[in-house]
């Protein structure tokens, strides 16, 4: 039987696997082959990103609520005056001149009663700036030299309504928000292809009453049981997108159900079966290998399915609790300062709508490339 | 086939039995109850509310109290919204959401078919790749992604339209929604009419009524999309019935009125009454339209036979 018995004169020609088949073809597909690409690097970038980000993900810088997304560091050079005048606030000193030199600020201060050189705290607590040095011509002058170095930050998202970097929470968001794409899916096909392999195999009243089961969890409201996971769970999100995993099995349980009714009449199921191969065998080494197919293709197609499903619960404020966010917490709240602020929507809905898309396209391709018999 | 009507209602009724069952038992299980405020109530007036609404009686009680409420057409008072029956709260709201989601059905149809049947007669066309492509960006721009950048683009840009608020129900008021609400279920559709019309072009009887000559508008309206149409049909039974029940995301940025927020309201605030009667609502309408569809299978597949 094995094939070391074979005449070794004849050269067969070289197997092609269902799977690779289906990843030549994959591959030919230039829509799916993008997607993957452009979903590897927004999965890099939102793991990556945050480390060599300069702000932390929950980092507020009081002084930039809501600043437009630009590639010149804040602050501006016009800013500077009206900060300087902010940190000398009822101070009593007023700066009269001022002159930018790159990093540095030279300005003159002035007062009516002699100057403390204490100012110089004044002046360091700005976020605007770092160092301050105040050098006073004499003691008890009335006017001095402070030279300050600027603190520049870098908003290319902006910020949001807190003075977060937008860029920083798009990323960490992404990090959640694919993370528990993943995690539900998981779930979902564990229980999904046990589910319905057990129902499509064993048959008969069995197969009727698991059935019957799923098509009454379908009539029931998907909010009632999303609101009542998170009730019950309270705010641990990892648990309730396990359980999300836990009720998205049902369209998995009935896919995998109808691959499997059609498999168990096949001829290499019924060897196994003759040669005394268990259920759990067969399911395991037979049924659910091959059926894994449009398992794959509905795989995909529910990653993106979940994290719709995060952000629409963090719409409702039922998601990731603050200073952890996720793209549908950025959007909630952008959604809320569209008007003020359209670039809190805009950046995570981008990141959000880009990967979904791509999650498609792959799902497509794959359906394509798994399932020739539509070309 | 009015038999056939009958049957398939009396059979809804053990399935809307169970469902009642398992929907009850599960928010009562549930933490925290609908009384429970940020400060809570003195015992005896817990108490009284408690007598009042029969909650302070075993479980088994009050779902045997509720089932024969539910038959004599009383869903009770919500807990929340005090002064309101739950069916007075759902008559409401619903003919709002039913008109919303009845003309965002429409015009799904009305575009999602026609593009999607264009998209697949001129496969891998530009107008197919146009078609396909503005299907993608709809399935996957999420409605409350949708609905604060059109307002914003209609209402504060171009200022077309209002750019939320009802507005007592104006008609400018009600476009917005309709489109948000349509957007995903258009492009549903067209993806899935493109697929099974692919599949019904290359069909043997649409080859016969090609070879009997008879004209291509002919052969592809009354031969081609006729069988085309069921998995449409049957994907609009279900999303018509979640359309016509409300949206959340739409009833809370355009402000609209409909029985949809109470679904999660209902659910958050464990208004259980609320929460039945959202339940018992959506499972009639899934069971009205699940039957729809049958319907409709047997007019559009005449091998299909009623029995």
């Amino acid at each position: 039987m094995s094939s070391a018995e074979l005449p070794s004169a004849i050269e067969a020609p070289p197997g092609h696997s269902l799977w690779a088949d289906a990843r030549s073809r994959l591959r030919a597909n230039r829509a799916a082959m993008a997607s993957l690409f452009i979903l590897g690097l927004i999965a890099v970038v939102c793991v990556l990103g945050p480390l060599f980000s300069p702000h932390g993900y929950d980092q507020v810088y009081q002084e930039y609520m809501r600043v437009p997304p630009s590639l010149e560091p804040y602050p501006r050079e016009d800013d500077l005056a009206a900060e300087l005048d902010r940190a000398l606030r009822r101070t009593g000193v007023t700066a009269t001149a001022l002159a930018i030199d790159g990093d540095r600020v030279i300005a003159t201060l002035e007062s009516d009663a002699p100057i403390d050189p204490r100012i110089q705290r004044h002046l360091e607590r700005s976020g605007a700036f770092g160092s301050a040095a105040v050098a006073l011509p004499a003691e008890g002058a009335t006017s001095a030299t402070a030279t300050l170095t600027v603190n520049r930050h870098l908003f290319p998202f902006g910020t949001e309504s807190n003075g977060r970097d937008l860029m920083t929470r798009v990323f960490v968001g992404g990090q959640v928000s694919l993370l528990i794409g993943l995690l539900a899916t998981a779930v979902s096909l564990v229980i999904g292809v046990a589910y319905g392999a057990i129902a499509g195999y064993f048959g008969g009243s069995i197969d009727n009453a698991m059935m019957r089961l799923v098509d009454i969890l379908y009539s029931l409201p998907f909010m009632f049981f999303v609101i009542l996971l998170m009730v019950f769970f309270g705010r641990n999100f990892v648990l309730v997108f396990v359980a999300i995993g836990a009720i998205e099995w049902l369209d998995m349980a009935r896919i995998v159900r109808g691959q499997t009714l059609s498999l168990k009449r096949r001829e290499f199921v019924q060897a196994a079966h003759a040669m005394g191969v268990r259920a759990g065998g067969i399911l395991r080494r037979h049924v659910i290998p091959n059926a894994l197919g449009p398992v794959v293709v509905y795989m995909t197609l529910l990653v993106p399915k979940v994290i719709l499903l995060e952000s629409f619960l963090s719409f409702l404020g039922l998601g990731v609790q603050e200073p952890l966010t996720s793209w549908g917490t950025l959007i909630a709240d952008g959604a809320r300062n569209i008007q003020q602020a359209p670039w809190m929507l805009v950046f995570p809905a981008a990141f959000l709508v880009t990967t979904l898309m791509c999650l498609n396209f792959i799902g497509d391709g794959l359906r394509d490339a798994l399932d020739p018999k539509d070309r | 086939m009015i038999a056939y009507i009958v049957r398939r209602l009396l059979s809804a009724i053990p399935t809307l039995f169970v469902i009642v069952t398992i929907a009850f038992f599960l928010i009562r299980v549930a933490p925290g109850g609908p009384f429970d405020l940020e400060r809570p109530l003195q015992a005896t007036v817990m108490a009284n509310l408690e007598r009042m609404f029969h909650l302070n009686e075993p479980l088994l009680t009050q779902y045997w109290l509720y089932l024969q409420n539910i038959l004599s057409g009383d869903f009770g008072p919500s807990f929340i919204y005090r002064d309101f029956t739950v069916a007075e709260l759902i008559l409401d709201g619903l003919p709002v959401s039913i008109q919303l989601g009845g003309c965002a059905l429409l015009l799904a149809i009305g575009i999602g078919v026609p593009a999607g049947t264009l998209a697949a007669i001129r496969q891998n066309s530009p107008a197919d790749h146009a078609v396909m492509g503005i299907a993608m960006l709809g399935v996957t721009i999420p409605n409350f992604v949708l609905a604060p950048l059109l307002s914003l683009v209609l209402g504060v840009y171009l200022q077309w339209l209002p750019a939320g608020g009802w507005g007592g129900g104006a008609i400018e008021n009600k476009i917005l929604p309709i489109v948000t609400l349509a957007m995903l279920q258009i492009a549903v559709i067209a993806r899935l009419t493109r697929g099974s019309m692919l599949e019904a072009l290359r069909s043997d009887h649409v080859r016969t009524a090609r070879a009997y000559g008879l004209p291509e508008r002919t052969v592809v309206i009354v031969h081609a999309l006729r069988g085309a149409l069921l998995p449409v049909v049957s994907y609009l039974g279900p999303a018509a019935a979640a359309l016509l029940t409300g949206s959340v995301v739409i009833e809370v940025i355009f402000e609209v009125p409909g029985v949809g927020r109470y679904f999660v309201q209902g659910a958050l605030n464990r208004d259980y009454t609320l929460v039945m009667g959202t339940v018992v609502l959506l499972a009639s309408f899934i069971v009205l339209f699940n039957l729809v569809v049958d319907i409709l299978y047997g007019l559009l597949d005449p091998r299909v036979r009623y029995e």
